[in-house]
């Protein structure tokens, strides 16, 4: 099918393509575009008929006119994938960005990727220690769970999410992650950011980088964690790694998405975002896991920044509903100088109940948490009613837990960036902080916990 | 015109096709490999189709075949404890043949062909039998006797019956007329089947969820919607229900949700007994899974799917439940598709025909005469995923002006760790009046009246807290603040209940009534002791009301707590003479 040359093209639009007068092409072809000056654009059909086809084309659609040629290329996109991707820095269409050579592939893979048979999967059930207190103890990550952080501009995010990608591990393993990043939209110095702390710590040798910056093509980011995804499969279920992805920024891939979804004309749903924007994004996020009968796995920690901190703008809303749980990020507590400033009472780990207790974390764990996350919430309550009322309106209970969500934030969520806690630090922490409020108010805790962990029993 | 076309047009899971003879509904078959796909419009000469697998790489001027059939499914014994995707596929076939990716082009048969099943015959020949009539069954579970019907539309005279081993292919019995029946049958998803009439419900499906049964029963054969935001619980919710509720059989659809929780049912739920009849859950269960990145068509038949399977039970005389989670995916897959045939949309994208889909969808729930004069029922529970949680949107409203039972999830709840997280405020029940009677004969005379005095209390806290909320609770006089710390009571000893707890999270009917109860005769007691001047603190701290509260955790707790409602009542009865 390659190599016939069309210059049929009626309409340029936006990111879209239209031409006519084509022999069959098939749904999702990749196609280039050779424009007059000689520059080579890539895109993708996105409908074809005996008398029409639409191309999406990644680059921009720049300087493209009537006389440019289109070829198709007789196949959907594929990824060339090796193992030597590991250690290599490419930009959004999978070109190497890093001035090395290009990948030499094993064999080249369908970046759309196929579902997983739920029948094939593997409950996930391996803790991960972060060594952030906050994550670990309340809203716990489970090795092949998808858990995007929930956050807006101005927040440290990246922080979190590159103290994450160094700290963490299996307990009781040195076992590393290779980490896949995949970069969608962020500005050059963020970049700069996440790639120069990558090389101080040592790992961008363990990591594959996916880089769509600002300025780089809007469209092109619609592929940019397709391919992460692609490469984290191979290197998961082919290699056996367990394999870290963190994209950012989902909200530039939703918005590249909806540019598209104009650009055809689509009826739009909520905020102009597609109808099928649930369907792409699952599509994505559903990439995680861990099947039956491969030793290797993908955990997901894609960021998002809610436009207006709004949690029901219809990116995070979607992303909540796909995703197992996330973590929130609080613009009140990065205010009052908390990092990590997460706000645990809107957080949650879908997957904890299957990762945490005496085999794996501590036996306390569940109870603690639980009351951590009681405590802090009737806390928090109470502060508004101290407003109106006075703190002197409050009987000894709630004047404790009042109390206790301020040492909550201090000594619980406040952490340095390169603090690691182990579990038993973080629990132990939790017991000290607990131990303020009255035992006979701390009803979520198990008596048999008290009388072990209880800092008043241990000594 | 012949029943071979070739494809025009292709966009997404939509394929146009020409040069075809076809009908609304009839599945095709897409593409050089063979896609299953469906008409769904008809334009001149050109036949839109949905396309129930990825369409990548398919070329226009490709084949399509039309199989002149309508999407159905395949009925028999080897449908329980079966899980399939949306069009009925076996998803462990589906491993077997490609591996752990699902890729396409492939088939599957609903069930094991081959399999031998023991008929066992219960007409005579020369018996005159109809459409629906038993005319014998297959042990096809520990649990589940599989009733083999005449299919709906046939009728006549018994020519010959069979007795013995049989594959479901094999036939077993010939009409006078000629007519053959096999132990399998097909029935077009589209087509509720038919029934002599449906009746008004008269019993509860008792699910063993406190807040659902006590104040919020759903009736078998009702419908009822559960929406809420992400993260209050939906999912837990309605495998609780597929879990414990006291229906026959469960049909459990997963509609466009994740991957891992599927899998999670999928290793739970083989492990689990039923506590009703002590075996395991799955012999009872038909599971299907269609996880959100699994294709869209695919997705939009899967609860047609799975109603016509509960339907075929519900044939049978079985009490069928059925779970939707989350008919909002189903919704958006209609979007989806109605947005690639360009047509004209109704409220938020979603097509006009949106609320009559949904409606069509509840109504085949019911307690019905089935045709061979037996009483059978449907329970249809749907989750619905309004985004942002906002119920004014178009599935939820289409959803709550047709069903009867409306389960609120609430996100500050789940946020206070309340579980179930079910607004007791909002959330709403139809069925308490054709029920109560039910309730009256079974369980105890006096049933609706303390359901009535418990919701009540809850109703007086919701206006006290909003006093608490500007003055504090010390401000209100004293019998005020105990009816917040009953209402506390209620909500956090009788309400919440922990579906993670191998004792709590099924709880007797009977139990239920007995804790309801012991909150009142509570209230009950503290009132009198303190018109003979004891103080709220002392009567609110007696240790016997906090091993009554704690006792709900424990086995046997229904043979216990009349002992420890009387020790409660004795006790606070001492805090009068302690002052």
């Amino acid at each position: 099918m390659t190599g016939k040359e069309y210059r049929t093209i009626t309409d340029v639009k936006g990111p879209l393509v239209f031409l006519n007068k084509t022999e069959p092409v098939a749904f999702g072809e990749i196609v280039t575009l050779r424009l007059s000056n000689g520059t080579i654009k890539n895109g993708q059909v996105l409908d074809t008929s005996d008398d029409l086809v639409i191309v999406q084309v990644f680059e921009g659609t720049a300087k493209i006119d009537r006389e440019s040629g289109v070829t198709f290329m007789g196949d959907v996109f594929k990824l060339p994938v090796s193992t030597d991707l590991v250690g290599r820095i490419l930009d959004g269409a999978g070109r190497p960005r890093d001035g090395g050579p290009e990948i030499v592939a094993e064999e080249k893979a369908d970046i759309i990727g196929a579902a997983i048979n739920p029948y094939s999967r593997q409950s996930p059930h391996d803790f991960i220690q972060t060594g952030i207190s906050a994550i670990d103890c309340c809203t716990t990550l489970v090795r092949g769970q998808k858990l995007p952080i929930f956050s807006a501009s101005g927040l440290p995010h990246n922080d979190i999410a590159l103290q994450i990608a160094r700290q963490a591990r299996l307990k009781g393993s040195d076992e590393e992650f290779i980490v896949v990043f995949c970069a969608m939209g962020i500005t050059a110095e963020e970049y700069n950011f996440f790639r120069s702390d990558l090389e101080r710590t040592g790992a961008l040798e363990n990591a594959v980088l996916f880089v769509n910056l600002a300025d780089d093509p809007a469209v092109e980011r619609i592929i940019t964690p397709r391919l992460a995804l692609t490469a984290a499969e191979y290197l998961a279920f082919e290699k056996d790694y367990h394999v870290l992805v963190i994209y950012t920024d989902m909200t530039n891939y939703c918005d590249a998405l909806r540019q598209i979804g104009a650009a055809r004309e689509e009826v739009p749903g909520r905020r102009g975002y597609p109808g099928y924007m649930y369907t792409d994004l699952a599509m994505l996020y559903e990439r995680a896991g861990i099947v039956k009968g491969k030793k290797g796995s993908i955990t997901q920690f894609p960021i998002l920044t809610m436009p207006g901190d709004d949690i029901t703008h219809p990116i995070p809303d979607l992303s909540g509903y796909i995703t197992e749980g996330q973590i929130v990020i609080s613009r009140e507590l990065h205010q009052q100088g908390i990092y990590p400033p997460i706000n645990v009472l809107p957080s949650l780990s879908r997957l904890m109940g299957s990762c945490i207790g005496a085999e794996t974390t501590r036996e306390d764990h569940k109870s603690v948490s639980d009351q951590m996350y009681a405590g802090y919430a009737q806390g928090r309550e109470l502060r508004g009613l101290v407003a109106i009322v006075g703190e002197d309106a409050l009987n000894e209970r709630d004047k404790q837990l009042l109390d206790f969500s301020g040492v909550f934030e201090d000594k619980f969520l406040r952490q340095t960036r390169d603090e690691d806690r182990s579990i038993e630090e973080t629990l132990d922490l939790c017991w000290t902080l607990m131990s303020s409020i009255d035992t006979k108010y701390l009803v979520r805790l198990d008596q048999k916990w008290i009388d072990k962990y209880h800092p008043d029993n241990k000594a | 015109m012949s029943n071979e076309g070739v494809i025009y047009r292709i966009s997404g899971p939509v394929v146009t096709a020409t040069g075809m003879n076809a009908a609304m509904y009839d599945v095709v078959r897409v593409g050089e490999e063979g896609l299953m796909g469906e008409v769904i419009e008809l334009h001149g000469d050109k036949a839109v189709i949905q396309v129930y697998e990825d369409t990548s790489g398919i070329r226009p001027g490709e084949p399509v075949l039309n199989t002149q059939e309508t999407l159905s499914v395949s009925l028999g014994p080897g449908l329980l404890t079966q899980i399939y995707d949306g069009i009925q596929r076996p998803l462990p076939t589906l491993e077997e043949k490609m591996g752990v990716f699902i890729t396409r082009g492939v088939d599957a048969d609903a069930f094991d062909l081959e399999k031998i099943w023991t008929f066992e015959p219960q007409v005579a020949v020369g018996d005159s039998v109809v459409g629906g009539q038993v005319i014998g069954h297959v042990q096809e579970t520990e649990t589940i006797v599989h009733k083999i019907m005449v299919p709906p539309t046939a009728s006549g005279k018994v020519k010959s019956i069979e007795s013995g081993d049989f594959n479901v292919t094999q036939t077993v019995c010939v009409l006078e007329d000629g007519t053959e029946m096999q132990m399998m049958q097909k029935w077009p998803v589209r087509t509720p089947r038919p029934y002599q009439q449906k009746y008004a419900p008269d019993t509860p499906l008792i699910t063993g969820m406190r807040i659902l049964d006590f104040l919020f029963p759903l009736a078998k054969g009702g419908a009822a919607g559960i929406p809420g935001p992400f993260g209050s619980g939906k999912t837990v919710t309605q495998q609780s229900l597929a879990k414990y509720s006291d229906a026959q059989l469960v049909v459990y659809i997963g509609c466009g949700e994740r991957g891992n929780e599927m899998t999670e049912v999928l290793d739970e739920f083989p492990h689990l007994i039923d506590p009703n009849t002590g075996k395991p859950l799955m012999n009872r269960t038909v599971m299907i899974a269609n996880t959100s990145n699994m294709p869209v068509a695919a997705r939009e038949a899967s609860v047609y799917t799975g109603i016509t399977i509960a339907e075929y039970f519900r044939d049978m005389g079985y009490d069928v439940a059925l779970m939707a989670d989350s008919t909002s995916r189903w919704a958006e897959a209609m979007r989806e598709i109605s947005s690639r045939l360009e047509e004209m949309p109704g409220e938020e994208g979603y097509p006009a025909y949106l609320s009559s889909r949904i409606a069509e969808f509840y109504e085949r729930a019911g307690r019905v005469e089935t045709l061979n004069g037996d009483d059978g029922s449907v329970t249809v529970i749907g989750a619905v995923s309004p985004p942002g949680g906002d119920i004014s949107e178009p599935v939820s409203q289409g959803t709550l002006r047709i069903v009867k039972v409306f389960w609120g999830l609430d996100a500050g709840l789940a946020r206070q760790r309340h579980f179930p997280a079910i607004n007791w405020l909002n959330s709403y029940s139809l069925y308490p009046q054709s029920l109560d009677q039910w309730f009256r004969d079974n369980i105890a005379q006096d049933f609706p009246e303390i359901r009535t005095q418990v919701s009540g209390l809850l109703q007086i806290e919701a206006e006290l807290q909003e006093i608490v909320q500007l003055v504090g609770s010390d401000a209100l006089p004293v019998d005020q603040q105990l009816t917040l710390e009953v209402a506390r009571m209620i909500r956090e000893f009788f309400l919440q209940q922990n579906g993670f707890h191998d004792v709590d999270a099924y709880c007797d009917i009977h139990l239920q009534y007995q804790m309801a109860k012991a909150i009142l005769s509570f209230q009950e007691s503290a009132k009198s002791a303190m018109a003979s001047g004891a103080l709220l603190n002392d009567v609110v701290n007696v240790p016997a009301r906090s091993d009554l509260m704690r006792g709900r955790f424990e086995k046997g707790y229904i043979d216990s707590i009349d002992e420890m409602v009387k020790k409660m009542t004795s006790e606070i009865a001492d805090t009068v003479e302690d002052n």
